[in-house]
């Protein structure tokens, strides 16, 4: 499976709701960083939930983004970072 | 046999302890369906004891440390590890499980801290089950919010000039943090080395102390 997007690339992750299980914390939602490294395909966490037969693989992708712009009012160092796993069809270009 | 108390009253003679709770809605659930699974033949009773048995037998002393041990003496460990985490680890005749995992590098610039903040990913074929506090919704909530401060409660303060990095471990990927080896271990051996690796050093949560 072709990536979209490379490890260096700036990303943003997309804020829509999704009501079914789709491990994507809301507190990373909206927010850009850098891809830090392409991971492999995966099972779609929306339909492997769900057991369902016809699932389908999507890349992972190890997004780094900056304390600072994930909260306004962080305490810690200015190059704190929070890296976390994205699957590609919740990240678009930044 | 001693038994010169009544059986009437289950709150005395003896102080009241809350030992036998009733079980919650989705225990019971569980339950149900774990002796459903059984009598329709899925699984056994005695494959369950085997696989409850199999995930006691993963500790971090017996799996991780030796991991992180190795690593430190042998560089050619190290850079495979770095660079196929499950594979190096298939080399020592560990399992690493059936997700892909990644070894994170503390530097003198960097100390990494690992957390699941949707439930408990952890790395369970290389540290066993993990601790109360790591499935706590305080630590996940806390340590992508003020990593530091939950940290120092840990008792590890990093220098300010140190990045600290938490890796939300949410979907696919399983983490083990290789620490820094301290100083003052020249010439130990695989197994001193290995014995100064805790769980919480795995985690990030310490650093190994001599």
């Amino acid at each position: 499976m072709s990536a979209r997007f490379q490890a260096g690339e700036r990303v943003r992750i997309d804020t829509r709701a999704e009501p079914r299980h789709h491990r994507v914390p809301s507190f990373v939602k909206g927010h850009a960083g850098i891809v830090e490294r392409v991971c492999g395909a995966n099972p779609l966490p929306e339909q492997v939930a769900y057991a369902d037969p016809d699932g389908e693989t999507r890349t992972v992708y190890r997004v780094r983004l900056n304390q600072r712009d994930l909260w306004p009012d962080y305490g810690g160092a200015a190059n704190d970072t929070l890296e976390i796993e994205i699957f590609e069809h919740w990240l678009k270009e930044a | 046999m001693a038994h010169d108390h009544s059986h009437d009253n289950p709150h005395g003679p003896h102080p009241y302890q809350p030992d036998h709770e009733p079980p919650s809605e989705v225990a019971l659930r569980g339950l149900a369906l774990n002796e459903l699974l059984i009598e329709k033949g899925i699984y056994s009773a005695d494959d369950m004891r085997r696989k409850i048995e199999q995930i006691e037998q993963v500790t971090p002393e017996t799996h991780g440390a030796r991991v992180v041990a190795r690593a430190w003496v042998d560089p050619a460990f190290k850079a495979r590890l770095m660079d196929n985490a499950s594979g190096a680890v298939k080399d020592l005749g560990l399992d690493p499980g059936y997700a892909e995992l990644t070894v994170l590098e503390n530097t003198p610039g960097l100390h990494n801290v690992v957390v699941c903040t949707l439930c408990s990913c952890y790395p369970r074929w290389l540290l066993g089950r993990p601790p109360a506090w790591y499935k706590s919704f305080e630590y996940r909530a806390r340590v992508v919010r003020e990593p530091r401060a939950v940290l120092a409660e840990f008792g590890l303060d990093i220098a300010a000039d140190v990045e600290v990095r938490v890796h939300d471990s949410t979907a696919e990927l399983r983490y083990l943090v290789l620490p820094m080896r301290p100083e003052g271990t020249d010439g130990w051996s695989e197994d001193r080395l290995a014995a100064i690796v805790t769980r919480d050093c795995m985690i990030g949560t310490a650093v190994p102390q001599v």
